[in-house]
């Protein structure tokens, strides 16, 4: 179909961003065709799945005509040039509000991109919006936004995981091809398991944190959402990399993941060592998870592969010593909110004249939500004299038990793997009351972060009680995402065997609006 | 089994933290940091002495640049969020205690 006819593909809006870039430097499509169906596409579904905070309609129609224009000039373009994106609302845009799911930013829009971010402009991609999130990023079910929950499109009655839920729902109810995630505890990989999409958090240092509204510094890496291994590593290569502006960022030349993914499904994974993680997938994980998972594995060594069994005991610490280590750090970025240079500004009730600390008090009321309140009360308790050694400097050396079970592991396994998270996506309100409840989510994507290594999630299947997605967890040493994308694209062949179509072609009809 | 963090305790926590809290909050909050308290002291018991603290996955070295001028926000950029702003500068609420 030529670009420009005015009859663009119906299901545009199923195709993969390898896809579209295809059809797009062929010219069978415009790019503006391309963004308007999407856009056609939020319109008509996100009244019911609420993945993003802001649409920029107009301006990603603009970003599109000008890839159109150049290349009906004979420029030469970025591989992804005029593929939509949807961005996290943590993720700082210049031209687009950013408000980390919270009344404290409401509104704001800062001055500069993130690196990421930029990285997204140069390679021309267009920015559909930002996506939903829990409030700077605490949580595991986007429940804890202040400007309301997204919903799975698996059932619109469920939480699509979180904190990413806006980036993973966009994404599988294909409002877009991607999306840019940040992943702290597993809030890339947690929200792609139950939303049947995939989802990459990258080494630590991997992908620049310039911009990237800081949660837990230590910790927090942005990364690629996708609906496919190959897609994810698209995005993932356009925003890897050295950056100046962030000192943690690592200098080391990106592995070529798109080769990776490629030579994965053509050569598959004979001889590749597999290890599943004994600690991560007994007790309290879900029936269907683990059964899911377990073939999953069968694919694996039916493909070759030489599984082994490995243990990791400091994982069963992690969770603990996690929700020490990240409230701390938490408690210390969450400072910067003081109502004074940017942000929301609350003057205390019935107070005269009041002091610059009694503003930044009421502020902090009325602006953070009770899950930071929350960790912010911990962190500073975990940090205050009497007590730091006893959990903060504890949950550092667990840090380091962590780090030296990962590197036993992987002595004997090229790559780990998991159940991602240990239910299928569970109903909204269900564990709001109950903290610990929900910070149990997390428990198989936190030794990661604790270790800067990589992950991936992609989907298993679905779950048989429930016909709802689960998701198998790769990890891998330090800077090795190769590995990642080479046994995730092939291992995702094998189940698209199996299904006999794509997961996501078995998202309800609810959502079949106009597209 | 006593409590191992009191609604005292998080009052003076979130003053230092510079939150109001409702009372009503302080209750709630109070019970549920006591829950998850609990749940982490675990590792206290999870890493011996011997054991070296880890603050930050990837080793990290001193991060330097030449020190030459290069463009930067304008005042108006950087005063764009701004709650209150005045000559160019910050408009803040007053810094010191009367009396």
């Amino acid at each position: 179909m030529a670009a420009g006819s005015g009859h663009p593909a119906p299901d545009l809006v199923r195709r993969g961003a390898g896809e579209l870039a295809g059809m797009l430097a062929a010219g069978e499509v415009s790019a503006v065709e391309v963004v308007r169906a999407h856009l056609d596409r939020i319109a008509a579904v996100d009244g019911a799945v609420h993945a993003f905070l802001h649409v920029a309609a107009e301006p990603a129609l603009a970003a599109a005509a000008a890839v159109d224009a150049e290349r009906a000039a004979g420029t030469s373009l970025p591989a992804l040039a005029g593929v939509p994106i949807a961005v996290k609302d943590v993720l700082a845009t210049r031209d687009m509000p950013t408000t980390c799911g919270s009344r404290v930013l409401d509104g704001w829009q800062p001055p500069y991109d993130a690196t990421a971010v930029a990285r997204l402009r140069e390679a021309r991609l267009v920015l559909l919006g930002k996506t939903n999130m829990d409030e700077f990023a605490m949580g595991s079910s986007t429940e804890h936004s202040a400007f309301g929950p997204t919903r799975n499109p698996w059932d619109t009655s469920r939480i699509p995981g979180g904190s990413g839920g806006g980036s993973a729902a966009a994404v599988a109810s294909f409002e877009a091809p991607l999306a840019v995630g940040t992943d702290t505890g597993g809030s890339i990989r947690q929200p792609a398991a139950v939303t049947g999409t995939v989802g990459v958090k990258p080494t630590y240092g991997g992908v620049s944190r310039y911009g990237l509204v800081a949660l837990a510094s230590s910790l927090d890496q942005a990364g690629p959402c996708a609906r496919s291994v190959p897609d994810a590593a698209l995005l993932h290569e356009v925003i890897a990399g050295h950056d100046l502006m962030d000192s943690t960022s690592l200098t080391d030349p990106v592995p070529s993941l798109v080769a990776a993914a490629r030579e994965g499904v053509a050569d598959g994974i004979a001889g590749l060592r597999i290890g599943v993680i004994r600690e991560l997938g007994g007790e309290g994980y879900q029936a269907g998870v683990r059964a899911r998972f377990e073939e999953a594995v069968g694919l694996l060594v039916e493909a070759g592969a030489d599984v082994v069994e490995v243990s990791c005991p400091s994982f069963d610490a992690a969770l603990a010593a996690y929700y020490l280590i990240l409230p701390s750090e938490a408690s210390s970025n969450l400072a910067k909110f003081d109502a004074m240079r940017y942000g929301l500004r609350v003057y205390p009730e019935g107070v005269s004249d009041p002091t610059a600390e009694q503003v930044m008090a009421a502020t902090r009321a009325a602006g953070f939500g009770d899950e930071v309140k929350r960790r912010i009360i911990l962190g500073t308790y975990a940090l205050s004299a009497g007590y730091y050694d006893a959990y903060y400097g504890s949950a550092q050396k667990v840090r380091t038990l962590i780090q030296r079970d990962f590197a036993a592991a992987f002595a004997r396994a090229d790559v780990l793997v998991s159940p991602t998270a240990p239910t299928t996506a569970f109903r909204l309100g269900e564990k709001l009351d109950d903290p610990l409840a929900m910070y149990l989510n997390d428990i198989a994507t936190i030794p990661a972060n604790l270790a800067g290594v990589p992950g991936m999630s992609l989907p298993s299947g679905l779950a048989e009680e429930d016909g709802l997605p689960a998701g198998i967890q790769l990890l891998a040493p330090a800077r090795a995402e190769d590995r990642l994308y080479r046994v995730g694209a092939a291992l995702e062949v094998l189940l698209l065997r199996r299904w006999g179509a794509p997961l996501l072609d078995r998202v309800p009809p609810l959502l079949e609006g106009v597209a | 089994m006593t409590a191992a963090i009191s609604r005292e305790e998080v009052a003076h926590l979130a003053m230092l933290a510079r939150i109001d809290l409702r009372p009503d909050e302080l209750d709630r909050l109070a019970g549920q940091l006591d829950v998850i308290l609990a749940a982490v002291a675990r590792v206290r018991e999870a890493a011996g002495e011997d054991v070296p603290a880890t603050s930050h996955p990837m080793p990290l070295t001193n991060v330097s640049r030449p020190d030459q001028p290069r463009p930067g926000l304008t005042a108006e950029q950087a005063l764009a969020g701004a709650p209150e702003s005045e000559q160019q500068r910050f408009r803040v609420p007053r810094i010191l205690e009367e009396d």
